[in-house]
C-alpha cells in the first residue's frame, strides 16, 4: 500500500445558499483555499473526484457545470459519484493506490434548501414497495429511535445529551449552521416534532461545499506540505440491506464491519456523521468507541449537514485535529442511505 | 419541467419555482408480479425463504442462498406494529394528508415487518398494537392498494373485488415522481437575465485569459477563476455549427423542419445555442452571418426567450479560420 495523507481541506456551510445549485461560486474559493494550504496549483492535482446529486440540485448534470470551478482546460482526469464526497475520497484514494496518480482533489456540494430534503431522500428507497409511500428521512429515523428507546438501548435523556454536547462544541466551529448553550434538560422540555424525535434530535437542512487534497508520500513536492499531515491508515466502507424490515435498526453491522476493517478501535477522536442524535449512540457502539474518545469536536452533522459534503467534512474535521496536534489518531465517518444503511470509516494518524 | 414567475432573493439572485416530473414505468419480475396482482385482489403474498422465515413484501432473491425466490404464500391482512414515528407535517404524496404515523408492521404469518402508513389517533398508537389493512377504494396492483393500516377490529373485512379471470396478472407499474424546487440562477446568470430584460446581451470576461463568456458562468472553465468584468455583446454573430430539426417531440414549439444553431456573437469567445429562422432551413450554413430578432418589448421578461430567434443578414460569410476553434 502507498502511504497517503490528507494535506488540504476547506469548506463553506450556510443555512441556505442563494445562488445556483451547481455551487460553482462556492467551489472556486474552497479550491483556492486548498491551493493556499498546499502551495500547489491545479497542475499539481493528478485526479479530481466529486460527490453530488442531481435530485438535490433539481437539474441534470449539475456536476458537469461544477467542473467549471476547476478550470478544466486542457482536460483533467475527473470522476464523480452520486454519493457523499467521502465516497469520492475513497475512489481517489484507490486511484492513488493503483499508482495511476500521486495526488487528488476531492469535493462535494449540495443545495438541499432548493427542494424538500426529507421528501427527496425517499427516492433512495426500494422503488417498488417503499418509495411510492414517500416515507421521509425523519420518520424512518424516528422509527429507528423508538425501537432503541423501547428496547432500552438508549433514553430520550441520552439523546438530548448528544444534542446539547454537539451544540456546545459547535460554538467554536465557525462553519456550524447551528450552535448554542442549551442543557439537555432544556432540550428535553421542547415539544416532540416527529414523536419520538424533537427538532433538536435532527440535523438541520443546510447547504454547503467542501474540498480536500490528498497526496501520496512520494508525490513530487510532498515534502513542502504541512509538517504533520494526517496519514490514512485505514479506509473501508460497508453496506446493509435496503430492506428496512430485515435489519435490526438499533445496531449498525455495516458500520461495525467498516470500523473493524479500518482499525477504528484505537482512535482518540471521532467525527461521526450522525444526522440524528440516537444514530451517534448506535455508531459509537458499532465502532467500539469508549468514553475516553472525543466525539464530534466540530459539533458534527447535528450542527450543519450539507448533503453530499457532510461526510467529507467529518473526515476533514478529523484531519484538522491531527494537523493541529490535538489528536494522534482520529477517524472520520460518513453515512448514506436510510437509517445508517451505508457506512464509511477513514482512520488517520499523525506521525 | 415547468417554470412560473421569477423573483429575487436576498443576495439578488433570480429564482423561480420549478417542478421536475417523471412517471417511472417499471416492469415486474415473477415475484413482484404475483405480489402486486395479489394486492389488486386483496390478498397479501409473502416469500418463504431458505431459512424457513416468511417475509413480506417478498424479495426477488433469497438473501442467504441468492437463488431466485419461488415459494410464495398468502399471509394475513392483520398484523402487529413493531415501531412507529408520528408525521406531524405530512409532505406531498404521502399516504395521508393529515397527521398520521409511519410504522413497521409485521403481518400475521410473517417473520419480518415492513413499512407502511398507520391511520390512528397519536395517543392510541403503541408498539405491539394490532392493526389491519385498509384497502384503497380502487386497487390496481401497486403498494398503495394498501391505503394504510388502521386499528384492528372484528368487523367483517372490506368486500373483495370480483376477480375477472380475463384480467390476467399485473406485470408493471407506474410510479410518478414529482419534485418541487426553488431554482436559483447564479449571480452571473442573474445579471445575464436582467440584461435581457433591458434588451442587452451581457457576457463576462475572464481576468486571466481575457475570454468573454456568454451566458456568463460562475468561473472561467479554462482558469477556474470568477469572471467579473461585465461586457455588453453585439447582437450579430456567426453560425459556427447547426442542425436541422426534423423530428417532432413533446413540448416542441415550432413546426419542423427548423434550425438549431450555435451562434458566436461578435466579441464573444463561446458560442451559444439559438434558433435560425426567417430563411429556408437548407440555406443555413457554417459561417453564415446572423442577427438577433427580439420579441415586442412588452413581452420581455428575465428570459432568453426575449430573443425570438436569429435571422440571416446581408454580409459575406465569415472566414472559417475566424471560428474554427469554436467547433
Amino acid at each position: 500500500m502507498r502511504d497517503v495523507a490528507v494535506v488540504g481541506f476547506a469548506q463553506r456551510q450556510q443555512k441556505s445558499f442563494q445562488g445556483s445549485p451547481t455551487c460553482v461560486e462556492h467551489l472556486v474559493p474552497v479550491f483556492a483555499e486548498c491551493f493556499e494550504q498546499t502551495g500547489w496549483t491545479k497542475d499539481n492535482i493528478g485526479f479530481w473526484c466529486s460527490g453530488s446529486s442531481d435530485y438535490l440540485a433539481g437539474r441534470s448534470f449539475s456536476f458537469v457545470s461544477a467542473v467549471d470551478a476547476i478550470g478544466a482546460l486542457p482536460p483533467v482526469n475527473e470522476s464523480h459519484v452520486e454519493m457523499d464526497a467521502a465516497w469520492a475520497l475513497y475512489e481517489a484514494w484507490v486511484k492513488i493506490q493503483t499508482g495511476d496518480v500521486d495526488t487528488a482533489l476531492v469535493y462535494g456540494f449540495g443545495k438541499a434548501s432548493a427542494g424538500v430534503l426529507r421528501r427527496t431522500l425517499a427516492l433512495q428507497l426500494d422503488p417498488y414497495t417503499t418509495t411510492p409511500l414517500w416515507p421521509d428521512t425523519v420518520s424512518i429515523a424516528g422509527m429507528q429511535a423508538r425501537e432503541g428507546l423501547e428496547q432500552g438501548n438508549w433514553t430520550q435523556a441520552e439523546m438530548a445529551q448528544v444534542a446539547a454536547r454537539s451544540l456546545d462544541s459547535a460554538r467554536s466551529n465557525p462553519n456550524a449552521v447551528v450552535s448554542g448553550s442549551r442543557s439537555a434538560e432544556e432540550l428535553l422540555a421542547e415539544e416532540l416534532y416527529a414523536d419520538p424525535l424533537r427538532k433538536s434530535d435532527c440535523a438541520p437542512v443546510s447547504d454547503g461545499v467542501a474540498a480536500m487534497v490528498i497526496a501520496a508520500a512520494d508525490a513530487p513536492g510532498f515534502d513542502s506540505l504541512r509538517s504533520r499531515p494526517a496519514w490514512i491508515t485505514g479506509f473501508e466502507h460497508r453496506i446493509d440491506s435496503i430492506r428496512l424490515g430485515s435489519r435490526d435498526l438499533t445496531t449498525s453491522p455495516s458500520a461495525a464491519a467498516a470500523g473493524q476493517a479500518a482499525g477504528a478501535a484505537s482512535v482518540d477522536t471521532a467525527e461521526l456523521h450522525a444526522p440524528f442524535t440516537h444514530q451517534e449512540i448506535i455508531l459509537k457502539d458499532a465502532l467500539g468507541l469508549g468514553d475516553e474518545v472525543t466525539i464530534n469536536p466540530s459539533g458534527g452533522a447535528l450542527c450543519g449537514n450539507p448533503m453530499f459534503a457532510s461526510g467529507l467534512i467529518r473526515i476533514g474535521e478529523a484531519a484538522k485535529r491531527i494537523w493541529a496536534g490535538d489528536s494522534d489518531r482520529a477517524l472520520g465517518h460518513a453515512t448514506s442511505g436510510p437509517a445508517l444503511q451505508q457506512n464509511l470509516v477513514c482512520v488517520m494518524e499523525g506521525r | 419541467m415547468t417554470q412560473t414567475t421569477e423573483s429575487t432573493n436576498d443576495s439578488g439572485c433570480l429564482h423561480a419555482p420549478i417542478q421536475v416530473e417523471f412517471d417511472y414505468t417499471r416492469s415486474l419480475g415473477s415475484v413482484l408480479s404475483k405480489f402486486m396482482t395479489g394486492l389488486r385482489d386483496h390478498q397479501v403474498y409473502a416469500a418463504k425463504l431458505s431459512d424457513g422465515s416468511v417475509v413480506c413484501p417478498p424479495p426477488e432473491y433469497d438473501p442467504t442462498t441468492f437463488e431466485p425466490v419461488n415459494d410464495l404464500v398468502v399471509v394475513g391482512t392483520q398484523g402487529v406494529v413493531k415501531t412507529w414515528a408520528w408525521v406531524s407535517e405530512p409532505v406531498t404524496d404521502q399516504p395521508l394528508n393529515r397527521p398520521f404515523a409511519y410504522a413497521m408492521i409485521q403481518l400475521d404469518g410473517t417473520d419480518e415487518p415492513f413499512l407502511h402508513a398507520l391511520d390512528a389517533p397519536q395517543d392510541q398508537i403503541k408498539s405491539g398494537m394490532r392493526v389491519q389493512i385498509r384497502w384503497a377504494q380502487q386497487t390496481q396492483g401497486d403498494i398503495r392498494d394498501i391505503a394504510c393500516f388502521e386499528p384492528a377490529d372484528d368487523s367483517p373485512g372490506q368486500p373483495v373485488p370480483a376477480t375477472d379471470a380475463a384480467q390476467g396478472g399485473v406485470t408493471g407499474l407506474i410510479s410518478p415522481v414529482r419534485l418541487a424546487y426553488d431554482y436559483a440562477a447564479s449571480p452571473e446568470e442573474s445579471k445575464f437575465f436582467r440584461g435581457l430584460a433591458e434588451g442587452k446581451i451581457l457576457g463576462q470576461r475572464c481576468p486571466k485569459c481575457q475570454k468573454v463568456y456568454v451566458p456568463p458562468r460562475g468561473a472561467c472553465p479554462v482558469d477556474g477563476v470568477p469572471t467579473d468584468e461585465e461586457v455588453e455583446l453585439a447582437q450579430r454573430g456567426t453560425v459556427t455549427t447547426f442542425c436541422i430539426v426534423n423530428v417532432p417531440f413533446l413540448g416542441q414549439k415550432i413546426k419542423p423542419p427548423y434550425v438549431s444553431a450555435y451562434v458566436l456573437l461578435d466579441g464573444a469567445d463561446i458560442a451559444f445555442l439559438h434558433l435560425i429562422l426567417d430563411c429556408p432551413a437548407e440555406e443555413v450554413r457554417m459561417g453564415m452571418r446572423v442577427e438577433a430578432v427580439w420579441k415586442p418589448r412588452d413581452e420581455w421578461g428575465t428570459t432568453i426567450e426575449n430573443i425570438s430567434h436569429f435571422r440571416p443578414i446581408d454580409e459575406p460569410d465569415a472566414d472559417y479560420d475566424t471560428y474554427k476553434q469554436h467547433l
